[in-house]
């Protein structure tokens, strides 16, 4: 999927994750990211974020994040709806996981 | 054991951190909102939201609904083609009218399921009906599906389908209450009552879930976790009532022994009926640990 | 009649007290009135300044004060900033507790006015420095009772003590609340500057609320005191005295806390004159709620209340469910003004609260403690001192004290709190150890000590969530991640002393990622 626009996902609530996407001026993709549990946690939310993209296909992001405690399915799912919302695409690709 | 669904909890799909909790609370049920809780402009939140959640958290051995948007719009198909690649999910239809209502919707399920080598059937669904057109066919749509497990009354939208509004008697819904009781039992499946918004009054919650009790209702939507603990006392067997039902049980356990066919307590026949409602008081029991797992179990 | 002389009665090397005789000379009667006495011939001294002079403080001394003023305390920083115009250096501040208004001691560690901190605990930009390695000499940590004893017997000696009084009489009987009208701060009880007042060298009162002699009841006599000064304020009223504590309203926390008191119930220990003491947080005030409940159906009143104490515990004494209150601390308006009206409302000295080196010691009456932990382990060790990443951000407080004292302690905390997990497989800093913790309450199950078999039994009668400490941890591990490690560096800046004295952690320096 390609970054068209803009997109951003989730609030600035406990337990949620406040997701940017935009294109990269650079190249790869970057993060930036601040969060309430960095010590603890900063390594884990970065790798869930590039894991998350790498799985739509998005390359070359920069992407803002402020974590106020968000589960790794909270930031998944938050990552997701910005990509999405960014590459203005609702051909929504569902993981056929197992049940 | 069949599902008990005396308390079902609403969560807004939108809300991180109400979805991550749904669970200790207790409630027999959990249903995720993607409908009416959830702005237009996140629905695609929302639904991503569920989608992480129902695969990352343990739920436990709740039943978990997720009610999606009307199945002839693309958000409800999207909802659909999400939700049902979980294998997690009873599907709540919201605003069911008719039949083919839920035969539409039906399909899309079929499809996704098949797409995805989901065993057939194996999703099941909930029909909430809210409006007098569903209220009058409430016998059709109960019979419409077998992956049906029970139909709910939605209250807001029904009242102004009426053109009144909701009083604390609630006289005005006492048809539509009757009508979705009736076409759920004839039907063999659950009726769920609708849910009572004043969080902070608990005393009128005990009053009406007493009334939809005896009316024969499975069980209650709940708004706030408050509210479980005073549905599930009421919908807590007596005493007596656990004691009929255990001496039902044994009377059964004799005869097989006896290798008799015909069972009898008190000089009272005990047919299916009986015996399935004696094992439901049972259940009830043992799910608020008012007897012991050892003596249900006979 | 004959002249007295000494020598003229017998026995008196056996009486061996007597050696002289009555000289009139040497009386002389002081004719004033008692109003004239009371404005000059008092302990008042004209400033905070004279008072350190005439006290003698000199470098390297022990400061101490206490921590009843809370959020809105001027006292230590007042006197700080006091000690360090007049230029003093490498002072030991032995305060009761800090808090985050206690920022401003930092500048003044940096400059050297001090060199040694003893504490029950530190937080906010205060407790971030001492974390990043600001102290050369280790903090050291104390709970309430192990402060009481390290005073009494002599191993933690305070040159002067600077205690901050809401009233006081000019020679020096100072309390918490106003012996008549309400004007004026009240912060109820001063159990925790008792000790101080009563070891320490020189003892200084201050004050914004001289009042006429006797200022009774007193938390503290005239004959522990030396000087009395009169400051403008002593504290913020706000940040001292809050309205009754708020009941919560969420849900985990209420669920957490009827789960707790149910434990309680079913704990054998709930029967009629039972004696409990329940924490400050909100889980811990919920669980009185729904204590009172089961209190008023089985008919069951607590012979007493230990503790800090809230409204909440004000409200099931005057609803006579609680006979009696021993208040070390009042937490709110209500307390404070409990004690002042309520017969059976008394304050206690830290002392007799928690100190080990008591017989009696209040703490080992009680059935049943209620308390919060930051962390707690799966050998049942708690954490109240270091935060997930190490860094200190609270207090020993009545904590060790309590666990050991209480035949049964119980520790209210959520599984996770916001992602970060509660229940791990090792605390950051153990403060309380896990032989005295009896069992875990959370919102997703309860778990009981292996080594209390009899509460095992008694709970899963009951039909409590039992699980495993172990369970719960994995539990939280699979729902928040496992949390990378805190990188701490060798340096120790924490020393974390059991309630005896020894040492029972190190709290090390965290490393600064900038």
């Amino acid at each position: 999927m390609d970054i068209r626009k803009i997109g951003t996902a989730g609030t600035m609530e406990s337990s949620d994750i406040m997701i940017t996407i935009m294109k990269n001026k650079g190249t790869g993709t970057e993060i930036q990211l601040t969060s309430s549990v960095e010590k603890q946690y900063g390594r884990k939310i970065r790798e869930v974020i590039r894991e998350t993209l790498a799985e739509l296909g998005v390359e070359n992001a920069l992407v803002t994040a402020v974590d106020k405690g968000a589960l790794d399915c909270t930031i998944r799912a938050r990552v997701k709806t910005a990509a999405y919302r960014a590459c203005e695409s609702q051909e929504f690709k569902w993981g056929a996981k197992e049940g | 054991m069949k599902q008990l669904r005396r308390t079902m909890l609403y969560v807004p799909g939108n809300n991180p951190g109400m979805i991550r909790d749904a669970y200790i609370y207790g409630s027999d049920s959990i249903m995720f909102d993607l409908e009416d809780s959830v702005s237009v402009d996140q629905k695609d939140s929302a639904r991503f939201l569920v989608y992480e959640a129902l695969h990352t958290i343990d739920y436990g051995n709740k039943e978990m609904v997720v009610r999606i948007n009307a199945p002839d719009t693309k958000t409800g198909i999207d909802d659909l083609e999400a939700m049902v690649r979980t294998r997690k999910v009873v599907i709540r239809l919201p605003k069911t009218e008719t039949a083919e209502d839920v035969l539409e919707c039906e399909k899309q399920i079929e499809r996704i399921e098949r797409e995805n080598g989901i065993p057939a059937g194996s999703t099941r669904m909930m029909a909430a009906i809210e409006s007098a057109r569903g209220v009058l066919n409430a016998e059709k749509i109960a019979f419409s599906s077998k992956r049906l497990t029970g139909i709910a009354l939605g209250a807001e939208d029904f009242v102004t389908d009426l053109k009144t509004n909701r009083s604390p008697e609630g006289i005005e819904l006492l048809f539509a209450r009757s009508m979705i009781l009736l076409a759920a039992r004839a039907a063999g499946i659950d009726a769920i009552d609708t849910v009572y918004s004043d969080v902070n009054n608990e005393e009128g919650l005990r009053k009406e879930t007493q009334i939809i009790k005896q009316l024969g209702f499975d069980g209650k939507s709940v708004i706030n976790p408050r509210q479980i603990k005073p549905v599930c006392e009421i919908y807590t067997p007596t005493e007596k009532e656990i004691k009929k039902s255990l001496a039902v049980m044994e009377a059964i356990e004799e005869a097989h022994h006896k290798g008799s066919g015909v069972i009898a307590l008190n000089g009272k026949m005990i047919d299916k009926p009986i015996v399935e409602r004696a094992q439901h008081v049972l259940d009830l029991a043992r799910a608020v640990g008012a007897i012991d797992k050892e003596e249900s179990d006979k | 009649m004959s002249r007295l002389e000494l020598n003229g009665i017998p026995h008196l090397e056996e009486i061996g007290s007597i050696d002289r005789l009555f000289d009139a000379e040497k009386v002389e009667k002081d004719y004033r009135s008692l109003a004239e006495r009371q404005a000059s011939d008092n302990k008042i001294v004209p400033s905070l300044e004279e008072a350190v002079r005439l006290s003698g403080l000199k470098d390297g001394m022990t400061i101490s004060f206490h921590h009843h003023f809370r959020n809105g305390d001027y006292i230590v920083n007042m006197v700080l900033d006091k000690l360090a115009e007049m230029g003093f250096h490498d002072l030991t501040l032995a305060a009761s507790s800090l808090t985050t208004v206690h920022e401003p001691l930092i500048r003044h560690i940096k400059n050297g006015v001090i060199r040694r901190i003893e504490t029950s605990g530190l937080r906010g930009p205060l407790a971030e420095e001492v974390s990043r390695g600001l102290m050369e000499v280790p903090v050291v940590f104390r709970s309430h009772g192990g402060r009481a004893y390290a005073i009494e017997s002599g191993k933690l000696k305070i040159d002067v003590a600077f205690l901050g009084a809401p009233f006081c009489d000019p020679y020096g009987n100072a309390n918490g609340y106003s012996p008549d009208s309400g004007e004026g701060i009240s912060c109820g009880s001063m159990g925790y500057a008792v000790p101080d007042a009563r070891y320490a060298d020189k003892v200084v009162i201050l004050t914004d609320h001289i009042v006429p002699y006797p200022n009774m009841p007193f938390a503290i006599p005239e004959s522990d005191v030396d000087y009395v000064v009169k400051v403008d304020q002593i504290g913020d009223p706000e940040g001292i005295m809050s309205g009754a504590t708020r009941f919560t309203k969420n849900p985990k926390e209420l669920l957490i806390a009827e789960t707790a008191a149910n434990v309680i119930e079913a704990s054998g220990r709930f029967e009629d004159g039972f004696s409990m003491q329940m924490g400050s947080g909100g889980a811990s005030l919920a669980t009185a709620r729904f204590l009172r409940e089961k209190m008023l159906n089985r008919k069951i009143t607590a012979g007493f209340a230990l503790g800090g104490i809230t409204g909440s515990v004000v409200d099931l004494y005057s609803e006579g469910l609680v006979k009696k209150i021993l208040d070390v601390q009042s937490f709110d308006l209500k307390a404070a003004q409990s004690l002042k009206d309520n017969r059976f409302h008394q304050q206690i000295s830290a002392s007799y609260y928690a100190s080990p080196g008591n017989e009696g010691t209040a703490v080992n009456q009680l059935d049943v403690v209620v308390l919060s932990a930051l962390e707690i382990d799966v050998n049942f060790n708690v954490n109240v001192l270091t935060g997930s990443d190490g860094v200190i951000r609270g207090a020993v407080g009545g904590h060790q004290d309590t666990a050991f004292g209480a035949s049964v302690s119980i520790i209210v905390a959520p599984l996770i709190r916001g992602r970060i997990p509660c229940v791990v497989e090792k605390v950051n800093t153990v403060v309380t150890p896990g032989k005295t913790v009896d069992v875990l309450v959370t919102d997703q199950g309860v778990a009981v000590n292996p080594i209390r078999r009899d509460l095992i039994e008694r709970l899963r009668k009951a039909g409590l969530p039992l699980c495993t400490v172990e369970e719960l941890k994995d539990r939280a591990e699979r729902l928040a991640g496992k949390p990378d490690p805190v990188p701490y560096l060798d340096k120790a800046v924490g020393i974390v002393t059991y309630r005896d004295g020894s040492v029972i952690d190190v709290i090390r320096q965290v490393r600064d990622e900038e």
